[in-house]
Parts: structure tokens; C-alpha cells; sequence
């Protein structure tokens, strides 16, 4: 019954509560500059009218476009089924389903940059050629992250390395889970788009990279990435969460809660993130991916000690 | 066994009564029947085989010295035999259609080779004699030597077919020491026993990498592969490489399994030439901008995950780790079987955008998408399984070396922990650039605007050439669904390289098909996922204008197709960051004025390994060969008497 019941909350709080996310750092970013801002809710209202828009399409786009939307929802909602809220198994849970979930993220990247390319813009264009390269980046990172921590918790899905972090575990290897934080915050921000690595709120679209891709997309259409966007930022967040946090110590009924909290914590780190930095040169990005790359090989080094 | 000899005797035959045919279409056309009808009665055999698990043999002695006509059928070779027919098949459907297109030319020789090289390659995984090996190995060599040189009116497919035919026989001659040398070691050309140990086996074992290494395109000794596929006619791309490569491949392997010995390093070393290999290649593969070259790169950088995953199996044998060994050889076999149905795919794909726009070049295309809606839809499912996303057959290879890795992470010994470590950031990276590569071709060859003339007036190919593509494309998805009824059987196979006492069950992080079923339900839920999303979107829309614009242009009133992004845009910041690596030369007029008169902007990206290794050391044999051109008269009759001389110098010489 237990188990259920936590299979059941983990996807709804995700689909549920994911668009609040990008409230919470749009609010956060607004008090830093002094502003009122939007309400926590704005991305609810802008799905909701989204949804309820007609539709342009360019006569340039083909299937692809259209298919793309699709696709890119589709498969981040299956991922929201792998990845667990504190502990415990999800519906989608087995061994080896960081990797399915990486991959799925692959798929949605590749739909992405093809649906850029079909308008025939340059400006999609030149988004879609960023995303491929800071991705490229960021998969080797995420995937050693990965590594060490299955390394750390001697286990291969993503329910078991979250349920095997222990208290213990941060007096005893607080390196290695130290230098996972680290590069997995940097692949965070590089995976969803904010600063330093792309600003979601220019409208400058020769230095952007997510959002230029989607500039023709409209409708129910642009609701869905929006919504996929959200989806993508929740998940990352959990990721980070669970290999931090010790869920395991308190029950279930107490640890999504708090996990969930932490999920808000960590946008309103975004949010902080977002006011208090300006981007990088688009040159100096493959840096700061590098740097995650070497902080996730040292969290590796560190696991041999045990 | 007579079947399956039947059959390639039927592919034989049709092949030279195909030389007697006039005209083409029907030439090809009859070579094509021969091939399927062949292949069709030859791979019974190997699927039973291959389900079986029982060994067939057939021997008869042989005029030539230390020669038998020895063949064995055991399950590695069934595995390799249905890749052959299979793919091959499917090639020569596509031929018929492709080769229509040369209205003026005689196409018996092609389709004579087409079938001598079908059945020479079935002839290679069966042989287990030496010389048997060495004869059919270099039919092979010579039938696809002359698919490649078929349009040989052509200065680049003829010097193309030069470095092909020159760098497989400098494979072929490390494969004569190999076979020289087991023979010596082992009493006899046959080599299904083998009893060679010690330092004699890494010899052997070095020996073999090198000369099957060439064959298979691993880096260094992959600078024939860019030159000649894009070279041949587009199902001759497709045919060497899906199937010829992997004979290559299938040397290494052989070689493994009839290796008594195992050495660790063995497989360090191919999984540092595979990670070579498989990043150098993807990155090559995105700085071309021929369609053609591109896909023969990535080729390389596929053979690169093989070795990767055959080097695991290596390391987890000689380590003792037993997942390692089990599921890195067995994504290594279903990453053979997938490249082998999505590369000559994505070949086919490339084949009928040429055909029909007659160029290579990526940036002179775009918008093909609209005039050519089958083929594009079956070159997408080939791109998306080549980067090794799911939900198609692709992503299940990848997916069991990136388990095994991981499973091998968790080890404590750090002798496998590291190379495990360093094929899950290799594939990590490979899997990105992949990614970028594919997206590229795609993006550009199909979308958006046409950029010339000649993609505009594209049309669509012609239907023995859509059926083809397509039949790959379903195999493709299919290869997805099913994998875990697939797994099985590939592990079988599995059980012929390494010991029975690896046995699964005692796998830790057993039944590793339990896994895959969790995939395939997730492909499942993701295409009801899509298809549910697809209909809640046409709800929304039901009532509502849907309108159709232009492309939001930011303001810029006449924007034209050239203005898109073109392949070299989209691959440079990747290319440039690795500029050094590559060698990339550019050519560049920068503006530095405040009224730029005219700018210009070109870049091309030679192979770092053909420009400083190779063109080097040929340029100093070209010189040291000079030295000995006293020698050569050009009279037939002086060069027979050298041979004769050459012949009482030997014969004095053993007596």
C-alpha cells in the first residue's frame, strides 16, 4: 500500500507542481531587482491560455515540427515515472533506468534541434547548433556524476542510490558527494537553459539557445514545451535532491514533503543564481562544462577510498 | 549444409549468367533474384544453427597446399551469416532501383561482383582453413574493389579504389603472417583448435587486430573508408559499410574466441583503439560536408562502440568479471546487427538523395523532406537509432555496454573500474557528437528550404529503393520492441567466446532481459504517450483557425534560403573546440574594415592520420622505389626470367 501510494505522488507532485518552479524563480529574480513581479502562479495562466490558442504554423516546417512538441512532452513525462521524490520505488523503476532517462533526455534533445532546423530560420539555427555542443558537454559529466554515485551507493538505479544516501554517508564521503553537487548543479543549469549558461529572458536572439529554438512555436504547441521545460527543471532538481539529501532516515509520509521543499530551495538558488550573475560568453561555456567534467571524475577518484 | 551451399552456389551462378545479360535492368534485376533466392535458402540453415546451438562441419581435402575445403557453422558464424544475407538482400532490392539510373552503362560487371561479394563474405565467417580464409578474404577484397571503382570515368572514384585496394592489402598482408604463424604454432592451416600460449598468443593477437583492424576501419587504418564509400554506387556504401566492415570485426572476434589465452591489456587496448576511434570519428563525421563521407565516418565511429564493447568482454574474461564479459560481448554482437540494418539505412537514404539531386554536398540541398516525404521519414528512423536513443533497436546496444559498464564501475578492483569508467564518458561524448552529427544531416539534407535548384526539383525515389529503405527502417523498430526475446539468443552466441561457467544466471545483476522488458514497456508507454498527446492537440485545435506564415523572420524583410544555417555552421563551434585535434585548415578573408568589401570563408578538414602518417611514409617508399627503377625494363620476358631466377635461388636454397 505504501509503495503504491509513493508511486502515485511522486509522477502527480511532478506534473502538478513542476510549472511552480519557473514561478518561484521569476519571483525571486523580481524581489532581488526590487520589482513586484508576476504571481507564483503566472505559468499556470500562460498554459492555461496557450492551450486554449490557435496555432501558426510556418509553411516552411514539415511533420517534424509538429511532431517535435509531441515527442519532447511524451518523453519527459515518462522520465517524471523514473526519477523518485526522496525514496522508494517509482512506477518505471529497474536497474539501470539513469541510463533510459539520460537517453530519454537524448531523444527530446534530438526532436528539439531537428524542429529548430525544420523552420529554416538561422536564428533556430544557431540555437540548435549551441544546444548540441554545451549537450555533448554535459552528457559525459552527468553520466560520471552518475557513475560515482552508483559507485558510492553500490547500486545501479536511481530508487536505490537515492534510498542508500545516509547521514553516515556525509560524514564519511562528504568529498565525493560534495563534487557530485557540484557537477551535477552545473549540468542543471546547462540542461534547462538559465544563467550562466543561457538566459531564458533575452529576447536577444543571437545569444540564445533554448529559447531561440522554440521561437515559432505557438499555440498548444508552445504550451507543451513550456510545460516540458517545467517538467525538465523538476527533474534535474530531483536528481539533485535525492543525492544529497538522507531521505532515508525519516518515513515516507515526512520525507516527500521535505523533498519537495528542497525541489522549491533549489529554484529559489536558481532564482538567487539568475539575479546575482550575468551569463557567460557563449566561448567560455565549454568551460564551465569542462570544470563539471573534472569535478565528476575527482567525485569518482574519491570512491576508491572506501 | 548442402542447402546453404546450394544457396551460395545459386548466388554464384547467377552471378556469371548475369555477365551473359545485355540489358542492365534486367541484369541487375536477374543477379538481384539470384541473391535473394540464394540468400533465402542459405539462412534457413543459419537460423537453425543459431537456435540449435549445434555446430555443422563440412570438409573435403584440397589441391592446394596445406588448403581444405573446411567450413564450420557454429553460432558466432550463423549470427554473422543471417547479417550477410540479410542486409545483402535488402541491398540488392535497392540496387535494381538504384542502378536504373545508369541508362548508357553495361551493368554486368557490377552485378557479377555484387554477387561474388555476397557470397564471398558468407564463405569468410564459415571458413576455418587458412587458406580457404585467405582465398575467399581476398574475393572479397577484389569483388568490393570493383563495386567501388564502378564509376571509374571519375578521377576521385579511381584514386579512391587506389587507396582502398592498396590499404586492404597491406591488411591482408598482416593477415598472411597471422595465418603463417598459427599455422606454424598449431601444426596445421586449420584453426578450430587452437594451442598457442604465452608471448606467441599476443603476437597472434596483435597480428590479427592489425589485419582484420584495417579491414574494419579502426582508427588509424581507417583512411580507405572515407575515400571509398562515398566512391561506390549507394547500395555498394550500404553492403561494405553495414556488412564488409563487420567481417573485420568478425576476424577480431574469431580470433578472441580461439585464443586459449587471454591477456588483460588485450582489452585495454581495444578499448583505447575504440574510444579512439569512436570520438575521432564522430568528430570528423560532423566537420564533412558530403553526405556520403559523413556516413562513412560515422561508420568508423561505430566500429569504435564495438571495439568498446568487445574490449569490456576482454577485460571482464581476463578480470573475472562476469557481467562485464557477458553483456560487453553481447553489446558489442547487437551493435553489430544494428549498425549493420541503420547504417546501410541511412547509405540508402544518401544513395536516393544524390540520385535524385546528383550531389553530395550537404549545403547545396535542404527542404528535401517535402519533395521525397518516404525517404526522409525512413532516414529519420536511422538517425535516431544511430544516435542511440530510444525507443529504436540502437538504443539497446548502448544500452547493455552502458549497464555492463556500470556493473563493472561498482567493482573493487581498479583494473576494470577504470576502463569501464572511461567507456561510459567515452559512449557519454560519443552519444552527444552522435547527436550533433545526425541532427546535422538530417537538419539540413531534409529541412528547411532547398538552398539550390537541384534540391527543389528533387523528387522521390524510385519504389524498389523505398521498399528497401523502408524494410530496414521497420527492422529497425522492430529490433527495439523485441529486444529482450533478441538477448537471448545473442547471448548464446556470447557463449561461444567466453566460458560456460559465465553462465547468466550467476550474473550479479541478474536477467538482464528482466531490463530490457522494463524498456520496452517504457516504449511502449512512450508511444501511447505520443499518440494520446497527438489527439488531446487536435482537440485543442479542432475549432480554431490554424494559420500558416511565413517563418518569423525578426524583422528582416527578404530573407533568402541562403541565409539558413548550413552544415558548417552548424558543426563549427564543436569543430573549432577541437581544432587542434583535428587539424581543421581554414580559409579566411576577415573584414577589418568599417565597409567590409567582400568576405569569405572556407574550411575543410583532411584526415589527420592520411595527412601525417600515411602521405610520409608512402612518400618515402615512392622515393626509395625510385632508387630501384634500373630494374624495371618493362619487357614481359625480363620479368619472367627475374621470376625464374627468383625460383632456382629459393629452390638452391632449401636444398
Amino acid at each position: 500500500m505504501r509503495d503504491y501510494a509513493i508511486m502515485i505522488i511522486q509522477p502527480a507532485a511532478a506534473m502538478v507542481l513542476a510549472p511552480m518552479l519557473l514561478g518561484v524563480i521569476n519571483w525571486v529574480k523580481a524581489n532581488f531587482a526590487g520589482r513586484r513581479g508576476q504571481p507564483l502562479l503566472q505559468p499556470y495562466y500562460d498554459l492555461w491560455k496557450l492551450l486554449h490558442k490557435s496555432a501558426v504554423y510556418s509553411s516552411t516546417t514539415s511533420w517534424i515540427f509538429k511532431a517535435m512538441p509531441i515527442v519532447c512532452l511524451s518523453a519527459i513525462l515518462l522520465v517524471t515515472f523514473i526519477i523518485p521524490l526522496g525514496f522508494g520505488k517509482t512506477i518505471l523503476s529497474f536497474n539501470g533506468d539513469l541510463i533510459l532517462a539520460a537517453y530519454l533526455l537524448g531523444l527530446i534533445r534530438f526532436f528539439i534541434v531537428i524542429g529548430a532546423l525544420d523552420t529554416g530560420s538561422s536564428f533556430e539555427g544557431m540555437g540548435a547548433s549551441r544546444e548540441v555542443q554545451f549537450s555533448a558537454l554535459a552528457e559525459p559529466a552527468f553520466f560520471i556524476a552518475m557513475a560515482a554515485m552508483a559507485r558510492q551507493t553500490s547500486s545501479i538505479s536511481f530508487s536505490n542510490i537515492f534510498s542508500a544516501i545516509t547521514p553516515q554517508m556525509w560524514a564519511t564521503n562528504s568529498a565525493t558527494l560534495l563534487l557530485v553537487t557540484a557537477a551535477i548543479v552545473i549540468v542543471l543549469l546547462a540542461e534547462n537553459s538559465r544563467i550562466p549558461v543561457d538566459d531564458p529572458n533575452t529576447h536577444l536572439e543571437l545569444t540564445m539557445i533554448h529559447e531561440v529554438m522554440i521561437l515559432d512555436n505557438s499555440g498548444p504547441d508552445f504550451a507543451f514545451l513550456l510545460y516540458s521545460a517545467a517538467l525538465k527543471l523538476w527533474i534535474f532538481a530531483a536528481i539533485l535532491v535525492g543525492f544529497i539529501l538522507p531521505m532515508n532516515v525519516m518515513p515516507w509520509q515526512i520525507s516527500i514533503p521535505v523533498s519537495i521543499a528542497a525541489i522549491f530551495v533549489v529554484s529559489i538558488l536558481i532564482g538567487i543564481v539568475e539575479s546575482c550573475m550575468a551569463r557567460l560568453r557563449l566561448v567560455r561555456v565549454p568551460h564551465l562544462l569542462f570544470t563539471a567534467v573534472a569535478l565528476a571524475i575527482l567525485a569518482l577518484i574519491f570512491t576508491f577510498r572506501n | 549444409m548442402i542447402i546453404l551451399l546450394a544457396g551460395l552456389g545459386f548466388i554464384i551462378f547467377t552471378g556469371i549468367a548475369s555477365l551473359f545479360i545485355k540489358d542492365g535492368k534486367t541484369c541487375t534485376r536477374f543477379g538481384a533474384a539470384g541473391v535473394i533466392i540464394g540468400s533465402l535458402a542459405a539462412v534457413t540453415t543459419a537460423i537453425k544453427v543459431l537456435f540449435s546451438g549445434e555446430t555443422i562441419s563440412f570438409k573435403i581435402p584440397w589441391q592446394v597446399p596445406y588448403g581444405s575445403f573446411y567450413i564450420v557453422i557454429d553460432s558466432i558464424s550463423a549470427l554473422f551469416l543471417i547479417i550477410v544475407f540479410m542486409a545483402c538482400s535488402i541491398a540488392a532490392v535497392y540496387g535494381c532501383g538504384y542502378m536504373a539510373g545508369y541508362k548508357q552503362r553495361r551493368l554486368s560487371a557490377p552485378t557479377f561482383f555484387f554477387n561474388m561479394l555476397v557470397a564471398s563474405m558468407a564463405m569468410v565467417v564459415m571458413a576455418r582453413n587458412g587458406v580457404l580464409f585467405l582465398v575467399v578474404w581476398e574475393i572479397m577484397s577484389l569483388a568490393s574493389y570493383f563495386l567501388v571503382t564502378f564509376d571509374h570515368e571519375h578521377e576521385s572514384v579511381r584514386q579512391a579504389g587506389w587507396i582502398y585496394i592498396v590499404a586492404t592489402h597491406i591488411g591482408t598482408a598482416f593477415l598472411l603472417a597471422f595465418f603463417v604463424c598459427l599455422g606454424k604454432y598449431n601444426g596445421t592451416m586449420d584453426f578450430d583448435n587452437v594451442n598457442v600460449f604465452g608471448k606467441a598468443s599476443s603476437v597472434l593477437f596483435l597480428l590479427a587486430l592489425v589485419g582484420f583492424g584495417t579491414k574494419a576501419g579502426i582508427m588509424p587504418m581507417h583512411v580507405w573508408l572515407p575515400e571509398a564509400h562515398p566512391a561506390a554506387p549507394s547500395h555498394i556504401s550500404a553492403v561494405m559499410s553495414g556488412v564488409m566492415i563487420k567481417m573485420g570485426v568478425y576476424g577480431i572476434i574469431r580470433t578472441i574466441s580461439i585464443l586459449p589465452e587471454i591477456q588483460l591489456w588485450w582489452g585495454w587496448l581495444l578499448v583505447i583503439l575504440g574510444i579512439v576511434s569512436g570520438l575521432l570519428g564522430i568528430l570528423f563525421a560532423l566537420a564533412q560536408h558530403d553526405i556520403k563521407r559523413m556516413l562513412a565516418y560515422s561508420s568508423v565511429e561505430n566500429i569504435g562502440i564495438i571495439l568498446i564493447g568487445l574490449g569490456l568482454g576482454l577485460i571482464g574474461l581476463a578480470g573475472g568479471s562476469y557481467i562485464l564479459a557477458v553483456l560487453g560481448f553481447a553489446g558489442a554482437l547487437l551493435h553489430i546487427i544494428n549498425h549493420s540494418l541503420f547504417k546501410s539505412l541511412l547509405f540508402m537514404g544518401a544513395g536516393a538523395v544524390v540520385h535524385s539531386t546528383e550531389t553530395r554536398r550537404m549545403d547545396l540541398l535542404g527542404g528535401l523532406i517535402k519533395r521525397m516525404p518516404l525517404t526522409a521519414g525512413a532516414f529519420v528512423i536511422g538517425a535516431i537509432a544511430i544516435c542511440g536513443l530510444p525507443p529504436l533497436n540502437g538504443f539497446i546496444g548502448e544500452f547493455l555496454l552502458y549497464y555492463s559498464s556500470f556493473a563493472a564501475a561498482l567493482s573493487k578492483d581498479i583494473q576494470i573500474v577504470a576502463p569501464a569508467v572511461a567507456a561510459i564518458a567515452a559512449l557519454a561524448m560519443i552519444g552527444g557528437f552522435a547527436v550533433a552529427a545526425f541532427t546535422k544531416v538530417f537538419g539540413i539534407v531534409f529541412l528547411g528550404e532547398p538552398r539550390t535548384s537541384a534540391a527543389a526539383n528533387a523528387h522521390e525515389a524510385d519504389k524498389a529503393m523505398i521498399v528497401s529503405m523502408w524494410l530496414l527502417a521497420v527492422l529497425c523498430i522492430l529490433i527495439g520492441i523485441t529486444a529482450p526475446l533478441v538477448l537471448p539468443v545473442i547471448i548464446s552466441v556470447v557463449m561461444q567466446i567466453v566460458p560456460a561457467e559465465y553462465e547468466i544466471a550467476v550474473l550479479p545483476f541478474n536477467q538482464p532481459d528482466k531490463m530490457l522488458w522494463w524498456i520496452v514497456i517504457s516504449s511502449i508507454a512512450l508511444f501511447i504517450l505520443i499518440s494520446v498527446l497527438a489527439m488531446i492537440r487536435r482537440n485543442l485545435l479542432k475549432n480554431k483557425t490554424v494559420t500558416a506564415g511565413p517563418t518569423w523572420d525578426c524583422g528582416y524583410a527578404a530573407p533568402t534560403p541562403r541565409i539558413q544555417y548550413t552544415s558548417s555552421s552548424f558543426s563549427q563551434p564543436i569543430v573549432d573546440m577541437f581544432k587542434n585535434a583535428m587539424y581543421l585548415k581554414r580559409n579566411e578573408v576577415k573584414i577589418d574594415e568599417l565597409f567590409p568589401k567582400q568576405a569569405q570563408f572556407e574550411s575543410h578538414t583532411p584526415d589527420v592520420s592520411n595527412e601525417y602518417i600515411y602521405r610520409p611514409v608512402f612518400k618515402w617508399i615512392d622515393r626509395l622505389t625510385g632508387k630501384m627503377q634500373w630494374l624495371q625494363y618493362g619487357v614481359v620476358q625480363m620479368y619472367v626470367l627475374y621470376i625464374a631466377i627468383t625460383l632456382i635461388i629459393l629452390l638452391v636454397w632449401k636444398l
